[in-house]
């Protein structure tokens, strides 16, 4: 299992650089948006953590649909899919080896772009935060849009269609907490904890779907 | 040395021939069964009085509601569905809830359109965000996707089998995502719009509401089993002409063997 | 040691490619799958991995010292068309993730990766990217991996596809090393193995009067 993760965060690293892209994309989306909505920096300030979580998301989205796409076209998913170490698992090592090579970029780079918005301190650490426990979620879920992008001749848009309406909570509560850290009257803790609740109730239901996908999509 | 048996009878596991007798002795009357709710139910919602505060525009309601009904009970039907192809294989469960998806998205476009148009003179507006309209909406958008998920595969086994998983990934977050949405609703709205439903309803109006609701769960049901039976037609018909492709295929390849 | 084979049937797609393979291989037997492009040589040999959910039938395996209810397919190695191996990642991060991820079957084990390398003639090229290799070297490293790890049952389809001579009896000569350690080796191939003593099953395929399950 660890060879597993060691592997994939070699690929991610190595291979074509997925994160780097990711980043990239996070960085554009929420560089056009100014350009969009106009250089008001409190209008910026207002929506920044929404902006910022959007961006992630999408950014998150991006990368999926290759989760187990590379594994098929060589021939290794077979392979993994004849091992006996319970698939669940397998697929959540997967997902966590490409969370760490492609979410967690995002939750690094997420304090720049706060920066762009004209986000302060408290809104800043917020949104990073809350993208540090909910990004887990977004890949857990995707998981099993990219388990279905196995069986697909071409994945790509469809996983991310899929995927989008099953990430609407995570959206939600993700900016919310955001929200409630700088606006007084709304505590921090009630939609965090539901945010860390969504991202481990993810971690189960979303491997044991793409597991259960993995092994129907075979031919 | 082992030998490829000859080709026997296959002893099938689910019977479509058995389905598709049954399904056109029933389907008249059902049909029939149908008509005669509508006409009662659609008598029952004209014949009414309008509500004294929302006027005529109640009667949008006798549509409206059970639509909304019916955009539920279609998901579920579908992952009941989806259970039998994943757990049973069984082939009707595969063709029950590939059929049922069209249909899902069709009535919960009604539910969506029906609030818009009673929105309109209601709130003044053709879209609110309201908890309900957005969740119905993001359902409407899991129906689209997964209709598109079956359209893209060409393998209707796999497709099956792949879509199945994903109807029920679905089926367990519908209450999250319920839940979700009516948390940022009220975030964000704190002055509720008006909702219907909940509080008391007066049996004025509640008799043509169940009996319309009665109807549209009829309805589903005919067009339901109707499409079924398109779906096993459809099925025979492919097979067939790959079985055509197959057999002339042979006979090309044995006249090039007899000839070198 | 013996992998049962019992009234097989699959489908791909809609179509029954074969039904009721049923045949029985021990340890140091072997079996080769003829037959022509599309008879179900790679779908039986798929159906035996458990990569592909047979239509009726099972695959039982028996061993000492195994449970009785263990999928066959842990005993078995597989070689499908493609390599399964990374070409960004070098040969030996390749085979060294194989033979710690799948690991040895008991009752036996894996040589290491230096030696695995040895064996298919490619020792001193193994610290290179895999996507550096030729094909030809692409597919011995491949072979390769059945050595890291010890699994009895080899699963081979179209081994020897697009190789050399050369290494045609270099993948022989490990082929018999396996079946003399009391391995079994079940192949699909258009070129004869070497393989004196193996079985042939003749794959038909579609023989014309499938019942579609509609």
């Amino acid at each position: 299992m660890i060879a597993l993760l060691l592997r994939d965060l070699k690929l991610s690293v190595r291979a074509g650089g997925g994160a780097l892209i990711g980043v990239l994309f996070f960085t554009t989306v929420v560089a056009v948006i100014p350009f969009g909505v106009g250089p008001d920096l409190n209008l910026l300030s207002r929506i920044g953590p929404a902006i910022v979580w959007i961006g992630a998301l999408l950014s998150a989205l991006l990368g999926l649909d290759r989760m187990f796409q590379t594994d098929r076209e060589d021939g290794s998913l077979d392979l993994i899919l004849m091992q006996e170490h319970p698939l669940a698992l397998t697929v959540l090592v997967k997902c966590l080896a490409h969370w760490l090579g492609n979410g967690l970029p995002l939750v690094i780079a997420s304090p720049l772009l706060g920066l762009f918005m004209n986000m302060d301190e408290v809104a800043i650490g917020a949104t990073m935060l809350t993208l540090l426990v909910g990004t887990p979620a977004l890949t857990f879920i995707g998981a099993v849009g990219a388990a279905v992008a196995v069986a697909l001749p071409r994945g790509g848009l469809l996983v991310s269609i899929l995927v989008l309406p099953l990430a609407i909570p995570v959206l939600i509560f993700g900016v919310s907490a955001s929200y409630a850290a700088v606006q007084d009257p709304a505590p921090f803790m009630p939609p965090f904890l539901i945010l860390v609740a969504i991202t481990m109730f993810f971690a189960v239901l979303g491997p044991l779907g793409a597991a259960l996908a993995l092994r129907n999509a075979g031919d | 040395m082992p030998q490829i048996a000859v080709l026997t009878k296959l002893t099938d596991l689910a019977n479509p021939t058995r389905f598709l007798g049954l399904a056109s002795r029933i389907l008249p009357w059902m049909a029939g069964i149908t008509a005669i709710l509508f006409a009662i139910g659609l008598y029952l919602s004209f014949a009414g009085e309008g509500d004294y505060q929302q006027g005529m525009t109640v009667r949008i309601m006798y549509v409206h509601v059970p639509a909304a009904w019916l955009s539920m009970m279609c998901y579920s039907v579908m992952a009941a569905s989806a259970i039998g192809t994943l757990v049973w294989r069984h082939p009707l469960a595969d063709v029950s809830h590939k059929a049922a998806a069209p249909l899902g998205a069709a009535f919960t476009l009604i539910a969506l359109a029906t609030g818009s148009l009673w929105g309109k003179p209601m709130w003044g507006t053709w879209w609110v965000w309201d908890a309900r309209l957005t969740s119905v909406f993001v359902l409407f958008l899991m129906y689209l996707g997964l209709i598109a998920l079956n359209r893209a595969m060409d393998d209707p086994g796999k497709a099956a089998r792949v879509s199945s998983v994903l109807i029920l990934v679905g089926f367990v977050n519908i209450p999250i995502i319920k839940f979700s949405v009516e948390w940022w609703n009220t975030l964000h709205q704190p002055a509720s719009v008006i909702r219907m439903g909940g509080s008391t309803i007066d049996s004025t109006f509640l008799w043509p509401l169940l009996m319309m609701a009665i109807a549209f769960t009829m309805l589903f049901f005919t067009l339901h089993i109707a499409a079924m039976r398109n779906e096993i037609w459809r099925r025979r018909v492919s097979a067939q002409r790959r079985m055509a492709a197959r057999m002339a295929g042979q006979k090309t390849d044995n006249t090039v063997e007899k000839g070198a | 040691m013996r992998l049962m084979v019992e009234a097989l049937s699959a489908r791909r797609g809609e179509d029954l490619i074969f039904r009721d393979i049923s045949f029985t291989l021990d340890g140091g037997q072997s079996m080769v799958l003829t037959g022509r492009n599309g008879s179900g040589k790679s779908t039986l040999l798929r159906a035996v991995s458990g990569l592909l959910r047979p239509e009726s039938g099972r695959v039982i395996w028996h061993s000492e010292g195994t449970d009785a209810d263990i999928r066959a397919a842990e005993a078995c190695h597989y070689l499908g068309h493609r390599n399964a191996m990374k070409a960004e990642l070098s040969v030996s991060e390749n085979l060294g993730f194989w033979k710690s991820f799948i690991g040895d079957f008991p009752g036996g084990h894996g040589v290491s990766v230096g030696e695995a390398a040895e064996a298919v003639g490619l020792g001193d090229i193994a610290h290179l990217p895999f996507g550096y290799l030729s094909a030809g070297q692409q597919r011995r490293m491949a072979f390769a991996k059945l050595l890291v790890a010890w699994k009895p049952v080899w699963i081979l389809d179209e081994p020897t596809a697009a190789l050399d001579v050369s290494a045609e009896s270099v993948f022989t000569a490990l082929i018999k090393t396996h079946l003399s350690q009391g391995g079994i080796v079940l192949a699909a191939t258009h070129q004869p193995l070497g393989l004196e003593n193996a079985r042939e099953l003749k794959m038909t395929g579609f023989a014309g009067g499938t019942e579609s399950m509609w």
